[in-house]
Formats: structure tokens, sequence, C-alpha cells
């Protein structure tokens, strides 16, 4: 079994100029990417029947949240390949429409949305995003799973805990917990959408 | 985008590609769900003023607020207080002070939204205003082009009859234009505009010399309700050299599509076995316009208010 060709070559690490060295580097965020893929292995074995032949991963669908938890959720699933030799599900949603935070700014453009076809009814959904802070972001992307269909579970990976959080919501996977001041803002680049791979933390909170 | 969509010029390059954007995602986002609902505008009041009869744009724009979760009241000028007199202006005081976010307008006379949206705080949507303009329509148009075509830029579109009093041809005109395709009117000439010398467009009076050359043909409805002078000398006549039917469709390029608004006079302007062929889009249009409303009601009214 080949590795996918989606997965992205790990870009030099360059640490950023004069800046404070990054939370996660290039190395680091592959290594996190790493772990989460077996404990998704492993998690998924665990509750399958003992014997299934693919280890309970049929079961799994992966949905990224536009903008950066899309790359990651591709990226999850080409490593679950790779360690596993099984092919898994991967769709993003996104979230826009279902946001409590429209009206606080202008008007946001929308992203892709795209589901496997075997949708997700009754199967396990593992949501990924890349930073979780209040939690708005993933009781959002439930709203918008609850009208797509009904998963038998729904799970929630990310790349950075940075706490804080304003709703009842907790991660299954976490790439590294960063406690962090309300004033920090966390900010992830991913290769496909920044071209390169880096976890930063900056003084002064998001825009 | 701006707070209102009047006409066509409204929006620029970058507006326009983003409504087509916008609802190509919200089509995707909708793809194959049960629940075909988003909450989006929940608590947003969305009017539909309609002074003239309509079928599909009114229901289109009802579906598409209600997808969106606003609410919605559909308000006919038959039937309510117009009829004992009571001007635009006080009819839309009424309404927004019952609490609507946005006005949805179709009008007998060319420049009622325009007046509209200096006395209401609201966003107004143009939904076809006399002679004048259709942007919605046109988008659509644009959407449903991009969709089969997978472009725009550079497409050939042929826009076939009553140009004169037809608000389709003006919002595609200007829109499909903005959106870098050629346009060419044909038209008997007394079913041309004063100056249309000076919109970006060619001009033919030859159906047959133009076709082979067409990537679209949008044919638009001969309208009976507005034919008041002798424009053609008879139906039969107008059919025969500005009508599309089956011979002249075998003559467009392999991948060209037809187009109509509607509602359609089939055997008119349009024969029944070209409306009904497979390169005819008149279906697909339809249910495109719910999705580019769906996007022009959520890009007016989906982030904060000014």
């Amino acid at each position: 079994m080949t590795m996918s060709s989606e997965l992205p070559a790990p870009p030099p690490t360059e640490p950023a100029a004069g800046g404070p060295p990054p939370l996660l580097s290039a190395d680091d965020v592959a290594r996190v990417v790493d772990r989460i893929a077996h404990q998704l292995i492993e998690r998924a074995a665990s509750a399958s029947p003992a014997g299934a032949s693919d280890g309970g991963l049929a079961d799994l669908v992966l949905v990224g949240i536009p903008t950066r938890g899309a790359p990651l959720a591709r990226r999850l699933a080409a490593r679950i390949e790779a360690f596993s030799g099984t092919a898994v599900d991967v769709g993003t949603v996104d979230i826009t429409l279902y946001r409590d935070d429209l009206r606080l700014r202008g008007v946001r453009a929308l992203e892709d949305t795209r589901l496997p076809g075997a949708g997700v009814d009754g199967r396990l959904v593992v949501l990924v995003d890349d930073v979780l802070f209040s939690g708005r972001s993933v009781r959002a992307a439930l709203d918008a799973l609850r009208d797509l269909g009904r998963p038998r579970a729904v799970q929630l990976a990310v790349l950075v805990d940075r706490g804080h959080r304003e709703l009842p919501i907790r991660a299954d996977y976490v790439g590294k917990n960063v406690p962090t001041s309300r004033t920090q803002s966390v900010k992830v680049h991913l290769a496909e959408v920044d071209g390169l791979d880096e976890v930063l933390l900056t003084e002064g909170a998001d825009a | 985008m701006k707070r209102h969509l009047l006409e066509a010029a409204d929006l620029d390059r970058a507006d326009a590609t983003l409504v087509l954007d916008t609802a190509g995602q919200i089509e995707s986002a909708l793809a194959g769900r049960e629940v075909k609902k988003l909450p989006t505008l929940r608590g947003r009041t969305v009017v539909n003023l309609f002074y003239e009869d309509s079928t599909r744009t009114r229901i289109s724009f009802e579906l598409a607020a209600k997808r969106l979760s606003a609410d919605v009241i559909n308000f006919s000028a038959k039937g309510s207080s117009v009829s004992k007199g009571e001007s635009l202006k006080d009819t839309a005081l009424t309404l927004e002070a019952m609490g609507s976010d946005a006005i949805v307008i179709r009008h007998q006379a060319s420049g009622a939204p325009h007046r509209l949206a200096q006395w209401v705080k609201g966003s107004v949507v143009n939904a076809g205003d006399g002679t004048h303009e259709h942007p919605t329509q046109a988008l659509l148009d644009a959407y449903t082009i991009r969709q089969r075509l997978g472009r725009l830029d550079g497409v050939r579109v042929v826009l076939v009859g009553d140009v004169l009093h037809s608000r389709v041809a003006r919002s595609n005109v200007w829109l499909l234009s903005t959106l870098g395709a050629q346009v060419t009117l044909v038209a008997p000439p007394t079913l041309l505009p004063v100056g249309v010398g000076s919109w970006p467009v060619q001009v033919s009076y030859d159906l047959d010399a133009v076709l082979s050359k067409a990537d679209v043909v949008m044919m638009l409805r001969v309208q009976a309700e507005r034919m008041n002078a002798s424009f053609f000398p008879s139906a039969r006549e107008y059919s025969r050299r500005y009508g599309l039917d089956a011979r002249r469709m075998a003559v467009l390029p392999d991948d060209a599509i037809v187009m109509h608004p509607g509602p359609m006079n089939r055997g008119m302007e349009i024969a029944a076995e070209v409306a009904d062929s497979a390169r005819s889009t008149i279906v697909d249009q339809v249910g495109n316009g719910v999705s580019v409303r769906m996007a022009v009601l959520y890009l007016l009214l989906g982030g904060a208010p000014e």
C-alpha cells in the first residue's frame, strides 16, 4: 500500500526571522498528526467488533472544518492509510451559515462543503479543526452535522487546544495543549494554505 | 457588496463572482440533504413586495429566504391597501415599521426600486422594474452558463428577441460583459432600444448569421402585454425570422446551450422541441435561481448591520 499523494512533503524548517520560536515546528506538526492518526486507529479498533477486517475504520469519517481543518483532515486520512493500509472517508463542512456571530462583523465568504458519497448516517464522525478556543466553531459544526445526517457518534480532533472555552465542549484528540491568555492569538500555518507548517503564539488578540 | 441590489451595474466583477461562488457553495452545502434549510437568517424578515404578476421570481425569492430561515411576508398589490390608493412610499414605510430587514420589489415602473432604496433603512433587491432591470435573473443566467460551460470569460452569448422591453436583456448585457462574456443582440430594428450603440454589445438583425458562432443562445419572451405598437408585421413572421426551431438549433456548435428566462411562448420565440432538448437549460435556470437568490440574501443580510 502506497502513501497517498496528498500528503505534502514537509517543508524545510526555518524559524521566523527575529520572532519567537514557533509553538510547533513543521516536524512537530508532522509528529502530532502521526500521533493523532495512531490514536484514531487504536480507538476505531477497540470500538469495532473483534475480528473486523478493516479495524473499524470503514465506519470512520474525518470531517474537516474549513479553512485549515480541511487539509488537516486529509493529512490524517493519508497517515491512517499509511499506517493501517485502510483508506478512510474524508469530507469538509463549512460552518459559516451556522455561526452565532454572523451579525458581529461584515459578511463572510463561504467555503466548500463536501461529504463522502456514503454520507454520515450511522457512522463515527471525527470533526477536525486547527485550534480549539471558545468552542463556538465546534457548536456550529455540530449544528451543521445535525442537518446533514445522524452519525452514530461525533468526536473532535484538534491540532492545538488553547483553552478559554465558552461552551461545554472538549476535544477527544489534542495535538498540543497550550495555556494562553485571551490577549494572545494562536496562528496555525499549513503548507496547503500558507506555504509552510508551523504554529505560532503571538501577542494581540485575533482580529 | 453594496447595501442594495438595484441593477446589474451595482456589481463589479469581484462582487458578481462572489455571488456566483457563494451560490455554488450553498448548493453544495444543501446537495443531497434531507433538511434543505440553513439557520443563517433566523429572525430576519424579508418582504416580497410585488406590484406585478409573477410566478417563478416570487416563489424563488420566497423559497430562498425560507431556506435561510428568514421570515417571509408576501405582499401583492392586488387585495392590499394599494387598491385604496396607498403610495409606494407609504406602503414601504409601513412594512419597515413592522420590522422588515429587506424588501424584494417588483414594480411596473422602471426605477421604483431606486426610489424605494432612498426611503428605507433596510436592503432593497430589484426583482424586476418595468423595462429597466432584473439583476437576479442575470445572476442566475450567468451561474447557469458557468455551470454548463465551466467559464464566462470569452463566452459568446447571443440574446434574441424583444430587447426593447426586456429587463432581463438589460441586466444580462451589463452583468455578462462585467464578467467578460461577449454579447450579441439579435432583434428586429423596432425592438432594439434607442441608444443601443452605447452598450457593450454587437448588434445583428440576422439570427442565422450569428448562430454558428454562439456558445449560448438566450431567447427573450415576446411580451404580448407590451406589444402596443406595430413592432413586427405578424407573429408568424416574427417566429420565422427570430424564433429558435430545430433547424436553427442544428447550426449551433456542439456544446452550445439554449436559455430562456421564462415564461415561454412555445411555438413563438422557441419551438417546443428546442425547449425540451438536452441543450436547453430552462429547468436548470429555475433551480439555480433559488441558490443564487439565497446567495444574494445572505450577502446582503448575513453580516453586521451598517
